[in-house]
């Protein structure tokens, strides 16, 4: 039993107890992934598994195995940082720094799936192709809590990100 | 070197904008971001340290009552259990900020549902968390009262009394009496508290995420009994704070004592519900204001009576009617705070404490008597400006009130016409905008830091204070970029460290005022120590770029150096300046809100913030700190509210799912206006506080917003739809 | 979490044999139920990873759809045809929860998600749904997320969801399978009322797993799903309506409603359709369905507003629905 993450193998926990984030932070030693609730209600553990986004705090590791997952270290580092990245240090997109790699992963996964059409509630056409706008970004990222309140300049980070103008 | 100074006089020689260097205020991008960016920060619980333990609080679900027995022997027996602690020096609290000494301790007696009363220590935190689940504990209960209404209050501070306001009200032309209420709020900062502590036998090493660290390391040294040059504290990065990390917690002494035990690294991280039901709330509030005014709008009576409550035996008192003392004019006055003692976890600071709930209020009576007066509301504000304290005598400082609610209509688009509630309609939903005014009390506090000039011509910036987001990494970069001629990036600050100097920690708004000070005293020493090596005026020597010029010449620093350090310590000392004037920041608020008129929800659909609080150091961290603060007027306005059981007065709602800070669909783009200016009672840099300001009233400008759109007065924080709905009978 | 055995189940048969233990539980998505486990709230033996079987399916099944039990919300809610022929339940989805919770959570999983009643979540208070006979903390306490109908002394919890709701608006069944064999339960009958045995949420009995859930063919209408929440998003109704309403005429020729965060369970009131179908739609024929639907409506204090919130809902989507002016 083994799981990728960032494109290298980690062998799974023993114990089945062990979350996903838990083994992330842990073992994995990648503490770019953070632990803000445990519970799936602030989004700051949010990792992509196989493109997708979810909160690592409430996946079971051993459930993954054979999957892969992108932590924000897998987005870019301080010498290569990523699109999204630098867009969010260019826009003071955080403050404390604390929900900002579950913020990025979200809205990296948040961009393809725009890109693939997936409707959100703020989707006036549910039939339509969604758009990049203020209000689709906000209520598609409405998982990610910034008590910061750096809410504002994230979204203009997001409109940079996706070439949109900010 | 170590220069001190006792700010007794107010300092305008605006040296910052005689320096050449042209960083001061520039909207540099944090030097730290890149590490925040990419997940590579560490925080509190995240340091790699080898062979460490993981331990769980354990608290306790009573009301009120002591420890009788610990079964421990019931956990030891289970999958990796090391110790179970009920040590007589673990708190049950959080110290209140800048106690400077232990708080209430032994844990073992409970004052409030929730209280951590044991320590769970295993070999891995799945462990540990499952033992602490099943300690046996037995007490003996005491009853105790929990519902702040029903108990009687004594006077949390000498009352403010001149004149005879229930004259003025009786002879008024116009009045507003009315009252209001607001719900208990949580700082509910992202990273949880957390702790790892290591003890070598002699001294002891905690990693820990904290605000105030010079305070926090006698706390601790206190709560432990140890001498504090044996306790070391480290928070290089802290994952928000809000008042929350202002005093040591419960895990980080919790976590101290199991490393002095057990002869092991210990990390204790709080579970999010331990943090929602141990560490702080803001008190509930309720609130009379009273608003006597003539016939032309100028206020003559001015009343703000104010409840709030607290544990039986802790001391802070949330400074509702702060402001009220000094934001509007009216000769007969009466401001009054009463505390009620009651059995629910700790009121302490929360974000802006004071002004964050007790501005809201007083711009909602504004409102209310703009519209009886039949005048504009910004109106109203400007003919009520106090020329010096109302009571005290004292002129401003500096205020930018005024221009902030002009410039602030114009930039929000404010329309100058009567105003008249149910005025616009988009399809169900009732369009309104109001205003308020911002203020918040200006504090500095004593503050060291050492900058040294390195031989390769950089800057070195060292102080225990922190940066909790506020922008502290930034400023401090700048400060001394500025004076000593460098760029930001060629400064290295280093902060979070005991080791270092004793700064100010990040609390009250008052970091970057005075721990900026400290830093711009110890290089105003540097820069005479170069102008000696030049044996020129101080005055007469321009830094920029690494160079160092003078009339008839200029020289690397490098060179002037000749491969030699040279260090200051800057020593700030708050003194009469701040006690001589009335120094605050002040600022104006405008929203516009949408009313559902089927449910009542109300959402903001855009916000103006207009500002003035000093020199601005940064406008870029400046500016995301106001909207910060603007964030957290929409969640005291709308969403924010702490549930306290009525039985057994536990607070009911202890997560991020159920205590509904705001989240991005509730919160439109924000404006906002700074509006330079420069005080030098406040700071020999000129700056005054910002981290609060921009949540000090913002939701009153909403609470107006909701009225001018759907005609319906709210009176109670937040406006849910129910209370929303309610208030629409009414009307 | 207490420890736990992890199995994974190869086939459904498999995972039904383990799940008739009633210290076994079934993982699918787990958005729920590992959240119970760290609060104890759920303190299983095993666990049945049944997240690999293949039960993700969303197929057409005759003129309707089947949803398989372990099609993510995210899967139900992107696909075209519930987009183009079910919009309630597309919309009833993309109102719950997040993003990240709706790429994890399963069809299955949602129907059998737990209350998120504070007294429940708290192992520390009383609660009857969780310690059968320990009292009810929410009645005299915190109420108000707490339900307004079909309570019971011994439980006011609400079914937290929002696609149930859509589903029992559509009329939609529910397909299990156990030991027993397989059977199929309609939406409207899967969740129970509190009564005197709280615990039980559904009718599930134990070794029992849902499979799928089948939605009939579509009809002609209008979709609506309206959640009045406190937050503008990532928070549990207050009340919701989820309603397929068609007209003809002048008169209502379809108005198949439910309603959520009032009860145990998505509320659906027959005779509700039967006031409306075929009337005029007017103000006065809604206020006396809103009578209807909330004879017997009882607060506790708390959620007392409810009871008013929920007229005005129920009056906001009907005139949304059938063009009447308010």
């Amino acid at each position: 039993m083994a799981i990728t993450i960032n494109g290298q193998e980690h062998a799974l926990p023993d114990d089945p107890r062990v979350t996903l984030l838990d083994l992330l932070r842990g073992d994995a030693g990648l503490t770019g992934t953070k632990k803000g609730c445990d519970h799936g209600q602030c989004g700051a553990c949010t990792v992509l598994v196989n493109g997708m986004r979810i909160n690592s705090c409430l996946a079971l590791a051993v459930t993954h195995d054979g999957d892969e997952v992108t932590t924000i270290e897998g987005l870019g580092s301080p010498t290569e940082p990523g699109v999204m990245q630098s867009a969010f240090l260019a826009h003071d997109g955080f403050q404390c720094g604390y929900c900002t790699p579950g913020q990025i992963c979200s809205a990296t996964a948040m961009l393809e799936e725009i890109k693939a059409g997936w409707p959100s509630d703020a989707t006036e056409d549910l039939e339509g192709a969604p758009e990049i706008t203020g209000e689709e970004i906000r209520e598609r990222m409405s998982g990610n809590l910034c008590r910061c309140g750096a809410y504002t300049n994230i979204v203009a980070a997001i409109r940079e990100a996706a070439g949109e103008d900010a | 070197m170590s220069v001190h100074l006792k700010q007794d006089s107010v300092d305008d020689r605006n040296v910052l904008d005689k320096t050449g260097q042209g960083v001061i205020g520039e909207p540099i991008e944090r030097p730290e971001g890149l590490l925040k960016v990419t997940g590579t920060a560490p925080y509190a619980a995240e340091f790699k340290i080898p062979d460490c333990l993981e331990g769980v609080l354990v608290t306790a679900p009573i009301l009120r009552g002591k420890v009788k027995s610990i079964d421990r022997d019931a956990v030891l027996s289970m999958p990796g259990v090391v110790a179970v602690l009920s040590d007589e020096r673990m708190t049950g609290r959080a110290a209140q900020g800048m106690a400077n000494a232990a708080p209430f301790q032994p844990a073992q007696d409970v004052e409030y549902w929730g209280q951590p009363v044991a320590l769970v220590v295993a070999e891995s935190f799945e462990e540990a968390r499952d033992a602490a689940k099943h300690l046996p504990i037995e007490y003996e209960t005491e009853e105790g009262p929990i519902d702040p209404a029903a108990v009687e209050t004594s006077p949390a501070q000498d009352p403010t009394r001149q004149g005879d306001l229930a004259q003025a009200m009786n002879e008024a032309a116009h009045s507003v009496d009315v009252t209001i209420t607001t719900e208990g709020h949580a700082s509910a900062a992202m990273e949880p508290h957390a702790a790892i502590a290591q003890w070598d036998g002699s001294s002891l090493s905690v990693h820990a995420s904290l605000q105030m660290l010079k305070f926090n390391r006698t706390e601790l040294a206190d709560s432990l009994g140890l001498d504090e040059s044996k306790v070391r504290l480290l928070s290089p990065y802290v994952g928000g704070g809000f008042g929350s990390k202002l005093g040591i917690s419960q895990e980080a002494v919790a976590a101290s004592i199991a490393a002095m035990e057990l002869g092991r690294p210990v990390r204790v991280v709080m579970s999010r519900q331990q943090v929602f039901q141990t560490i702080m709330r803001r008190t509930e509030t309720q609130q009379r204001i009273r608003l006597a005014a003539d016939a032309d709008g100028k206020l003559t009576g001015f009343g703000h009576e104010a409840r709030i409550s607290n544990l039986p035996n802790e001391d802070f008192p949330e400074p509702v009617i702060q402001s009220s003392q000094f934001l509007y004019a009216g000769e007969n006055r009466l401001l009054t705070l009463d505390m009620a003692r009651i059995h629910r976890m700790t009121a302490g600071s929360v974000r802006a404490p004071g002004e964050a709930v007790g501005v809201q209020t007083v711009e909602q009576a504004m409102d209310m008597l703009a519209e009886k007066i039949g005048i504009d509301p910004i109106e109203l504000r400007l003919k009520n400006l106090p020329d010096q304290h109302p009571v005290k005598g004292m002129p401003y400082s500096s205020r930018k009130l005024a221009e902030c609610l002009q410039q602030g209509a114009e930039a929000f688009g404010w329309e100058k016409r009567p105003r008249k509630p149910r005025h616009t309609r988009e399809g169900e939903w009732w369009i309104g905008t109001g205003v308020a005014s911002a203020a918040r009390i200006h504090a500095v506090v004593e503050a060291k830091a050492r900058v040294s000039l390195q031989p390769d011509g950089t800057g070195m910036v060292e102080s225990d204070m922190t940066d909790i987001g506020t922008g502290t990494y930034s400023i401090l970069s700048q400060i001394a970029g500025e004076m000593l001629g460098l760029e930001p990036k060629d400064v290295l600050v280093r902060l979070g460290d005991t080791d270092f100097p004793p700064g100010s920690g990040s609390g009250g708004s008052m970091g970057a005022s005075s721990t900026g000070s400290a830093v711009f005293l110890a290089c105003e020493d540097l820069r005479e120590q170069l102008a000696r090596k030049l044996n020129v005026e101080p005055a007469s020597m321009v830094l920029k770029d690494g160079f160092a010029r003078w009339d008839g010449g200029q020289k690397a620093l490098t060179e002037l150096l000749d491969g030699d350090e040279i260090t200051a310590t800057g020593h700030f000392e708050p003194g009469d300046s701040t006690e001589d004037n009335l120094v605050s920041s002040f600022g104006a608020f405008f929203a516009e809100v949408a009313v559902n008129h089927w449910t009542g929800e109300s959402r903001v659909r855009r916000m103006t913030g207009a500002f003035g609080f000093g020199r601005v150091l940064n406008r870029r961290t400046a500016r995301s700190q106001c909207l910060g603060g603007m964030t957290w007027c929409i969640g005291n306005a709308l969403t924010e509210s702490l549930l306290f059981d009525p039985v057994d007065g536990h607070l009911a709602n202890c997560d991020l799912a159920e205590y509904h800070v705001p989240v991005h669909r509730d919160v439109p783009d924000l404006q906002v206006l700074m509006l330079e200016e420069r005080d030098g009672a406040a700071s020999p840099i000129q700056a005054k506080g910002v981290g609060e300001l921009g949540l000090c009233g913002g939701a009153g400008a909403i609470a107006n917003a909701i009225y001018d759109a759907c005609g319906a007065r709210v009176f109670e924080y937040p406006m849910t739809p129910d209370r929303v709905l309610a208030a629409l009978e009414r009307v | 979490m207490r420890p736990f055995d992890y199995q994974r189940a190869e086939r459904l048969e498999h995972a039904s044999q383990l799940a008739a233990d009633s210290e076994t539980l079934p993982l699918a998505g787990g958005t729920n139920l590992i959240d119970l486990m760290k609060l104890q709230v759920e303190t299983p033996q095993t666990l049945v990873d049944i997240g690999r079987l293949s039960m993700g399916e969303i197929a057409e099944e005759g003129e309707g759809l089947r949803i398989g039990a372990l099609a993510t919300n995210t899967a139900t809610a992107a696909h075209p045809r519930v987009r183009a022929d079910y919009p309630v339940l597309a919309r009833a989805i993309l109102a719950g929860a997040t993003q990240q919770l709706r790429n994890k959570a399963t069809t299955g999983g949602n129907l059998c998600q737990r209350t998120r009643c504070y007294y429940f979540t708290n192992i520390d208070q009383p609660c009857n749904k969780r310690e059968p006979g320990s009292g009810c903390g929410a009645i005299d306490g915190v109420a108000r997320l707490h339900g307004i109908l079909g309570t019971s002394p011994q439980c006011i919890a609400t079914y937290p969801g929002d696609m149930a709701v859509a589903m029992a608006a559509l009329d939609a069944t529910v397909e299990i399978t156990g030991e027993s064999g397989e059977r199929s339960v309609p939406v409207r009958d899967f969740h129970r009322l509190p009564g005197d045995t709280p615990e039980k949420d559904n009718v599930l009995e134990p070794g029992e797993i849902i499979t799928a859930v089948t939605l009939p063919a579509p009809v002609s209408g209008k979709h609506i799903y309206r959640k009045v929440r406190e937050r503008s998003s990532y928070a549990f109704a207050l009340c919701s309506v989820a309603a397929i309403v068609d007209m003809a005429e002048g008169r209502i020729t379809r108005a198949d409603l439910a309603f959520g965060g009032l009860a145990h369970k998505p509320w659906h009131d027959p005779r509700i359709a039967e006031l409306l179908v075929d009337s005029e739609p007017s103000l006065a024929l809604f206020d006396k369905a809103a009578d209807l639907l909330l004879e017997g409506a009882q607060g506790y204090g708390e959620n007392d507003f409810k009871i008013p919130l929920t007229r005005r809902t129920l009056t906001a989507v009907l005139c949304d629905a059938t063009g009447v002016e308010a």
